[in-house]
């Protein structure tokens, strides 16, 4: 196997083996991006001579950490010192952060080496990398389709082999869902496990920090360097961070497992319900105890988030003004129009509805009907969850109720290109931590797994997604980065 | 609910973002085909439920109030469209 094509801990390997240098794997990487980001467009910026003269001084005087000289690449949603940080949006397209995202720092702090950033749905808002403000991303599998999103460009770099693993933050699925759709490995973590300070908010009560790799032990590793308190993010939880990958064996006789029947409805695609039947029955064969079960509220979860997200965003979206940072219209002569001419011009048509949306939903006179309302429908999701968790370990279902769409094919009815997230937004709704993994092909394309735990249990999480993983092959297979 | 173009001019008004007349009639319809989709909500009667806000059991976190170390200044002004001796610049306000 090539360099490019290695996971994060065989990578590791390599180097602790002194069978190649950190300047062999950035180099190879470079290569590899120049080779083929052309078709899959998932980088915004490269920091090619920088990461190469890090890793240079690597190799003239090694530094220790779990990644040390390893390249990693963040969605251009977190912020990174010294290096333009966009957000896909012209509002920032100029914008270079006087400091670094709390992750970043502690990659950093374990030897990583940024090598770029990542395309995204502008600001985070949507879920197939088209509605980036500069240009859309591909899928490696099929490049006339989309990698998913909002967190396309990390999931297609890492499936293209242009990278070995990637940050990403997920708020309704944008880090579940590309990975489905690009066939790599997307975990979210609990709701307060890891630190969100740095990377620009969307939806504060949803927002979570992930990582995307190409096997489950690498998310297992990565997720134990960047779990953990931070005095600076109010919302991350004061609990001990355990070593996940230390938990990950294959012993899962007994584990009860739910599958949830109306993720097997609501429009989900035959072939992948067949596609999950089949690994369900893959667990039931390792020892599992396989159970169907009702999430009764599920269907609400979905307008609740169109309330929630949007109200969010429209809050978060106000210090984007024109004044201390990002873009300025000049030709405004007082200050109201100022704001309004550089909200103008800054945001593209997704970001300007999520917030005229979410401020509709606040405004007076309306806070009680929808965001209210949203709030305690949310309970009531929540509260389905918490129902099966008394009686099960984890719950498994389809990460997306099709496989990746075509370019354009969405764009022009809004609510079918929200239903993309259907199987999704529920485990933010309740703060739940999400893994989705590949289960198998449809036609070609990858269909993705979602294993969803209880609060804080990743290690449970990661243990039942480790042992399919280790039973099938489905995460070696690679894309093609052709057209089918 | 129906969203009508005056009201996405007030909406806009209130988020301060200038739109033109086609975005206007944009909103308006895309504004009330989402609204319509999520009053799927009023299916359900919420009236006994608590709302929930997240799933953490935090409410105020409060810090000592000590001097840390701040950004540097200047560091902060090089992303400012326009800053003079120290503030950042805008156009007249009143």
């Amino acid at each position: 196997m090539e360099l490019h094509e290695l996971t994060l801990q065989q990578l590791i390997k390599e180097l602790e083996e002194k069978k190649t240098n950190a300047q062999e794997i950035m180099t190879a990487i470079l290569n590899r991006i120049n080779a083929v980001d052309q078709k899959v467009k998932a980088f915004l910026t490269l920091n090619q001579e920088a990461a190469i003269e890090k890793a240079r001084e690597f190799d003239r005087q090694p530094w220790q950490g779990k990644i040390a000289g390893i390249p990693f690449a963040l969605k251009d949603n977190y912020c990174t010192k010294g290096v333009r940080t966009t957000c896909a949006s012209k509002m920032l397209e100029n914008f270079i952060p006087p400091y670094d995202a709390t992750l970043v720092k502690k990659l950093y702090a374990e030897g990583g080496i940024l090598t770029g950033k990542l395309n995204l749905d502008e600001f985070a808002m949507g879920s197939s990398t088209e509605l980036s403000a500069f240009f859309p991303s591909h899928n490696p599998w099929d490049l006339e389709r989309v990698p998913g999103g909002s967190s396309g460009g990390s999931a297609a770099a890492v499936a293209a082999d242009e990278i070995p693993f990637s940050l990403a933050s997920d708020t309704g699925g944008s880090i579940r869902q590309p990975a489905a759709y690009c066939g790599v490995v997307g975990l979210k973590p609990t709701y307060g496990r890891v630190s969100r300070w740095g990377i620009v908010a969307y939806a504060s009560s949803l927002d979570q920090a992930g990582v995307i790799t190409k096997d489950v032990s690498d998310a297992a590793l990565v997720l134990s360097i960047i779990a953990g308190y931070d005095p600076l993010e109010s919302t991350s939880v004061q609990m001990e961070v355990p070593d996940y990958t230390a938990f990950l064996n294959t012993d899962i006789k007994g584990l009860k497992i739910g599958y949830p029947k109306e993720y097997f409805q609501q429009g989900v695609d035959g072939k992948i319900t067949e596609t999950l039947k089949k690994a369900l029955l893959k667990y039931e064969e390792m020892g599992a105890h396989i159970e169907e079960v009702s999430l009764p509220h599920s269907e609400y979860a979905l307008p609740a988030y169109y309330i929630i997200g949007p109200a969010e965003a429209s809050s978060n979206m106000g210090k984007f003004d024109g004044v201390r940072y990002g873009l300025r219209d000049f030709s405004a002569d007082n200050v109201a129009d100022l704001f309004s001419l550089s909200r103008q011009a800054g945001f593209g048509p997704e970001v300007k509805r999520r917030i005229m949306l979410g401020t509709y939903a606040l405004s007076s006179g309306y806070y009680d009907a929808y965001y209210l309302k949203a709030l305690k429908v949310r309970r009531l999701i929540n509260d389905d969850f918490a129902k099966v968790f008394s009686s099960f370990d984890v719950i498994v279902a389809p990460t997306t109720p099709t496989t990746a769409f075509k370019i354009g094919e969405n764009t022009d009815d809004i609510l079918t290109a929200y239903m993309n997230d259907i199987l999704t937004v529920p485990i933010n709704m309740a703060g739940l931590p999400g893994i989705s993994i590949p289960c198998g092909l449809a036609d070609g394309l990858p269909v993705g797994m979602q294993i969803i735990g209880k609060p804080f249990a990743e290690t449970t999480l990661l243990k039942a997604a480790y042992a399919f993983e280790q039973a099938t092959d489905y995460h070696q297979l690679k894309p093609s980065l052709g057209v089918r | 609910m129906a969203i009508d173009i005056k009201e996405v001019e007030h909406i806009a008004l209130l988020a301060r973002i200038n739109i033109s007349e086609k975005e206007k009639a944009e909103f308006a319809e895309q504004m009330t085909q989402i609204l319509q989709y999520v009053e799927k909500l009023n299916e359900l009667n919420t009236n006994e439920v608590e709302p929930l806000y997240h799933i953490l059991p935090i409410y105020n976190v409060f810090r000592e109030d000590n001097v840390v170390e701040s950004p540097d200044r200047d560091e902060l002004f090089a992303n400012a469209p326009q800053h003079e001796d120290g503030y950042y610049k805008v156009p007249r306000i009143l």
